[in-house]
Order: structure tokens, then sequence, then C-alpha cells
């Protein structure tokens, strides 16, 4: 599988890509940049959740929880403790991580839908405190105007910075997807009774996924902070976890690009809806609607069936 | 911040009381979701937008009648059941054709009924908030201890047990509440004996929407009706059927009643962040009991 990833036609569509992206800014025009760095932020979470929900059958309901934790940490950390911006780069994922150790030491004793909705409510909990902690975290405001490195300071800087960080995430998560522990995650997600027989830790792999996969939201939510210089609570409200789960099914599950282009699709609609009309959730409803009576497979999940199984994702056997 | 300063014996009572008639609002409201949950196996994320509705309709009917006890009653009656047959037109229309789909998938379709619902409502009422008074004989309060507890909560308080017994009489007692437990604990075997499987969910799904409107037509003279009201509701009910036990309505009022209890005097204790204690009752309810309070009809 790892070789496949590195076979000469796939690096050569990925060097192309790549070349084409850091090029980018120098032809588009500055809104669409900003909007692909939002793309990048994005689909790096939507892929973070896709590890634990289509990789690892857990029915994560609340993982924007982690994403608001992270970029609330990274805000905090620069902000209240005058940390170098290095340091809280680091550290702001970890603290996203240990939220997913935490919530998980709670959750993973349960199955399924009991766990879903247990973490949905505990999740909200945290959304609840930092929407009334006025002192610390702002309250419903948010933070704004958050002192960023020069760096990443302009948008071409966010761009490059965003494309970079979720480029090296995306290949450490098909890494981790694609390893031995990736490969018992999906074990326990077909079926985790045989893999209780066979001795294998069903819980502590369910946490551990938790804990990785909360990291890399948490990496998601720093670079939010980044590209927007600002955070407020509606980032971990528990609708935008829903919408992260429209984007995995939208793009794909069961596919390890699928939630990216889910991320990217949604993203682009709401902004070109957002021009027409006020009632985007509207929109996307009846979208949702449409996805699930036609299309539940996904777009990518369609065109890699299409295309044979041949030239199916190896991610997806 | 004054932590635990203000309270007396008095005030814990009224606390109490204000609790209770707290959870009546929670136990209607888990309730259907709860009945829902059991035969079904779904959690209705669109409940909260149903009893958001069934609030703004019982608002909009009241107005509409005209001022007095009489148009609050008409609305009391009319806005749970307009709720009703929205849902109903949603599960025969939509929904009904889903159910051999993964669970996965009939929760995302609820939550995409939340998102039309929600910008219907923005479309229909706007997005400024609304509030209406009960009739004269359900104002002002009268006193408790030496401290003032509105009428309109005894009156939640004597609505809880007949919405509990109503529930009770319909699930125990009735053939088609029969069925519907039969469903939920096999359903193959209900289909085999030749029963709508169909239908019942329909029944059950309706009968659960019903209790999210009447929950909202009961909360709307208490509270302004806003949009977001959809988002705290379900996330309580949520965590009220979770300690239930998942589609046992005995747990969910058990659940209401610890969550409407820990909030009421978590607000005596630490104003602020009241919203803390019903979470860490929860959390201690699932160390020690990880599958609810009771029985899941799982």
């Amino acid at each position: 599988m790892i070789r496949a990833l590195f076979s000469a036609k796939t690096l050569l569509v990925a060097a192309l890509l790549l070349a084409a992206l850091i090029l980018a800014p120098q032809v588009l025009p500055r809104f669409y940049i900003y909007l692909m760095a939002l793309v990048f932020v994005t689909g790096l979470l939507a892929t973070s959740l896709n590890m634990v929900l289509g990789f690892g059958g857990m029915y994560q309901f609340h993982h924007a929880v982690f994403y608001g934790f992270g970029a609330y940490a990274l805000t905090l950390l620069l902000t209240k403790a005058g940390m170098p911006p290095v340091f809280a780069y680091l550290l702001a994922p970890c603290c996203s991580a240990a939220l997913g150790l935490l919530l998980g030491l709670i959750t993973v004793r349960l199955t399924k839908l009991y766990f879903g909705m247990l973490q949905i409510s505990l999740g909200s909990l945290v959304w609840a405190l930092a929407y009334r902690w006025y002192s610390f975290t702002g309250g419903d405001d948010g933070i704004h105007g958050i002192p960023l490195p020069d760096v990443v300071y302009s948008s071409t800087g966010a761009y490059y910075f965003s494309l970079a960080v979720c480029s090296v995430s995306l290949l450490v998560m098909y890494l981790i997807v694609n390893s031995p522990f990736g490969r018992i995650f999906q074990g326990i997600r077909d079926n985790p009774e045989r893999c209780r027989a066979v001795g294998v830790d069903v819980h502590r792999h369910q946490l551990a996924g938790q804990a990785i996969a909360a990291f890399f939201a948490g990496v998601a939510g720093t670079l939010f902070v980044t590209v927007e210089g600002s955070v407020f609570p509606e980032l971990m409200f528990w609708t935008l976890s829903l919408e992260l789960i429209i984007m995995c099914l939208l793009g794909g599950w069961f596919v390890f690009l699928g939630p990216m282009l889910g991320a990217a699709i949604i993203v682009v609609l709401r902004t070109f809806v957002g021009i027409y009309t006020e009632y985007w959730t509207l929109v996307l409803g009846v979208v949702l609607m449409l996805l699930i009576f036609f299309l539940p497979e996904g777009v990518l999940g369609f065109a890699l069936r299409k295309a044979g199984p041949a030239q199916a994702d190896p991610a997806k056997e | 911040m004054d932590f635990a300063s203000n309270i007396t014996a008095a005030a814990l009572f009224q606390q109490v009381l204000v609790g209770l008639s707290r959870t009546t609002i929670l136990f209607i409201v888990s309730s259907g979701l709860s009945l829902v949950l059991g035969v079904l196996r779904i959690p209705n994320v669109a409940h909260g937008s149903l009893y958001m509705i069934g609030a703004f309709l019982t608002y909009t009917i009241a107005a509409a009648v005209g001022p007095g006890a009489f148009g609050f009653w008409i609305a009391l009656v009319l806005a749970p059941l307009g709720v009703a047959l929205l849902s109903f037109a949603a599960e025969r229309g939509l929904f009904c054709h889903l159910y051999e789909r993964e669970h996965l998938m009939l929760l995302l379709f609820t939550f995409s009924m939340t998102l039309v619902f929600n910008d219907l409502v923005k479309l229909i009422w706007g997005s400024d908030y609304r509030s209406f008074t009960a009739p004269g004989f359900l104002q002002g309060s009268f006193d408790v201890f030496g401290l003032p507890f509105p009428r309109y909560n005894l009156f939640l308080l004597l609505i809880g047990p007949l919405v509990a017994f109503g529930l009770w009489f319909l699930t125990n007692r009735t053939k088609i509440g029969k069925i519907a437990r039969a469903a939920a604990v096999d359903r193959e075997m209900v289909g085999a004996v030749g029963i709508n499987v169909s239908w019942i969910f329909a029944a059950t799904f309706v009968i659960g929407c019903y209790l999210a409107g009447l929950g909202g037509a009961l909360v709307a003279p208490t509270q302004n009706i806003t949009q977001g009201m959809d988002h705290t509701i379900i996330i309580e009910a949520f965590l009220i059927v979770i300690i239930g036990g998942l589609g046992n309505i005995w747990g969910a009022l058990l659940g209401a009643l610890i969550f409407g209890l820990t909030d009421s005097l978590g607000i005596l204790i630490w104003p602020q962040f009241a919203i803390v204690f019903p979470y860490v009752a929860v959390v201690i309810v699932l160390l020690f009991r990880p599958k609810g309070l009771l029985k899941s009809t799982w």
C-alpha cells in the first residue's frame, strides 16, 4: 500500500498538483487564495474526522470541539501566556489531543450511538464554557486581532503555511491509516468482537485513535487561526461537527482523499451561495437530502466505482 | 463571584420547585426523543427544531385567535398537532424510504431536516425573538416560604404527571403501544406476523415529534421564543436519554429529574457556570452505569 503511494504515476500527479498550488498565489486574486487556504484547513479537519469515522467506524459526532479547542489553545498561548509562536504552534495540537484523551476516557466505553450522543453532549459542555467564560475566552465575541508571527501574517504567507502543514499532515495521516495500527483500527470497525477475540485491546486502540484524530483537528484549528486571525465559539459548535460528517459523506468516506474533496465542495458552495442568499443552511439541508437519496457513497467513491475496481484507492480495500 | 453565598432553606425549596417544573418540559421533550430512539433506533436530531417550531406556532396561533385564555388553550392544542402533521409529512414523504439504510444515514437525514426546518423558521418568523404571556389566571406568582413561585410553573407541575400517565397508557394499554414495544425488541418478528412495521414506525415518529411540539408549546410563555432554542434542548434531551437508558421512557423521566434538579440547584451554587452541574451528574452516572440507569430497549 505504501509502495502504491510512491509509485511513479502517483508521485507525478502529486508533484504537478503541488506545483500548481505553489504557483497559485502568483496568478490568482487574493480572495481565491484565502478561499483555498480555508479549503486546506477544512479539508484537513474533515480528513482527521474521517480517520475515526470512516476508517475507525466510530460515531465521532462532535469532532469540531477538538478543532475549536486547538484554535483557542493557540490563541490563548499566544495572547495570555505570551509564548513564542513556534512552541505555541506545537503545543496547541497537543492540547487538543489531551482533550481527545480526556473525553475519550469517558466515551470509548460506550459504543456506536451511545458514544456519539455522549460525545455531542460533552463537547457541547466545552463549547458552553468557552461561550460563557468572558474573562478568559472572550465569550461569544471570541478573540480577534491575534498577534501572529510575521511569516504568516500576510494572506500569501498564511496560504503557504497552511498548504505546507496540510500536506505534511495528510501524508502522516495516510501513513497512519496504512500502518499496522491503521489496519487494526479498520479491523475494529468491521468486527470489534473478532478483534477482541484475537487479543486486540479495542478500547485502547479507539482511545489512541481519538487522540490522534483530535491532534490533527487541533492542527487544523491552529491553521484556522493563522488564516482567519480570530477565534470564536462557533468553531466548536455541534452543527459544524455534523457539517463535517456531511463533507466526509459527500466526498466519500471509504476513500482517503474523499473528505478533502467534500470539504472543498462545501466551502466553495457556501461562499458562493452566501453571495445570493442568507439561507445557506436550507441549501445545505437539501444538498444533504439529495446526497443521502442518490449518492450515498460520495462523489469520489462513486467515481472510483465507475472507474472500476482496478483503480480503486488502495486504502479502500 | 458569590460562590454558594445565597443558599437558604427557602431558596433551596424554591429552586427545587423550579427544577421540577423544568423537569416537566425536559421530560416531555426527551420522552418523545426516547420513544423514537427505542422503536426506530435513530436519535432524531430534528427533535429540537420541532420543539422550536412548536413554540413559534403557539405564538402565532395564540396571536391569531386573540388575547385571553381561549387563544392560549387553542394554541396549546393546535401547535403540537401542527408539528405532528409536519413530521408526518416528512416521514411519509421522505424518511420512510430510508429505513433499510444504515443508521448513520438516517441520523444524517434527520440532521438535514434540522437544517431545512431551521431556515424555514427563519423564513417564516424572521430572526427576531417573540414572546407572549400565559392567560391571566396562570400569570403572577404565589409565595412559597416567603419567596415567589410562578403560577405557570405550578401548571407545568400538573401537566408533567398527566403526560407521563398518557404515555404509560399508550405504551402499555393500547394495541399500537404494545406493537410498537414489540417492534422495538424485534422488528423482523413483528413484520413476520403480518403487521405493517413501516406504519408503526410512522406512528411512533409522529407521536415522538408531537411530544417535541407539546414541549415547545408549554415552554413558550416562560421564555423568549428565538432561533437557537432548538440547540440547547436537543443537547439536553440527548444527555437525558443517555443517562436514562436509550428508548426507556421511564429512564427519560429519571434523567429529566436529575438534569432539571442539578441544573436549578447549580444556579444557586455557582450562577455563571451552572451549566456544568448537570454534565458532572451525567458523567458520574455513566461512570457507574455506562448503559444508563434503566434498562435500554436495545
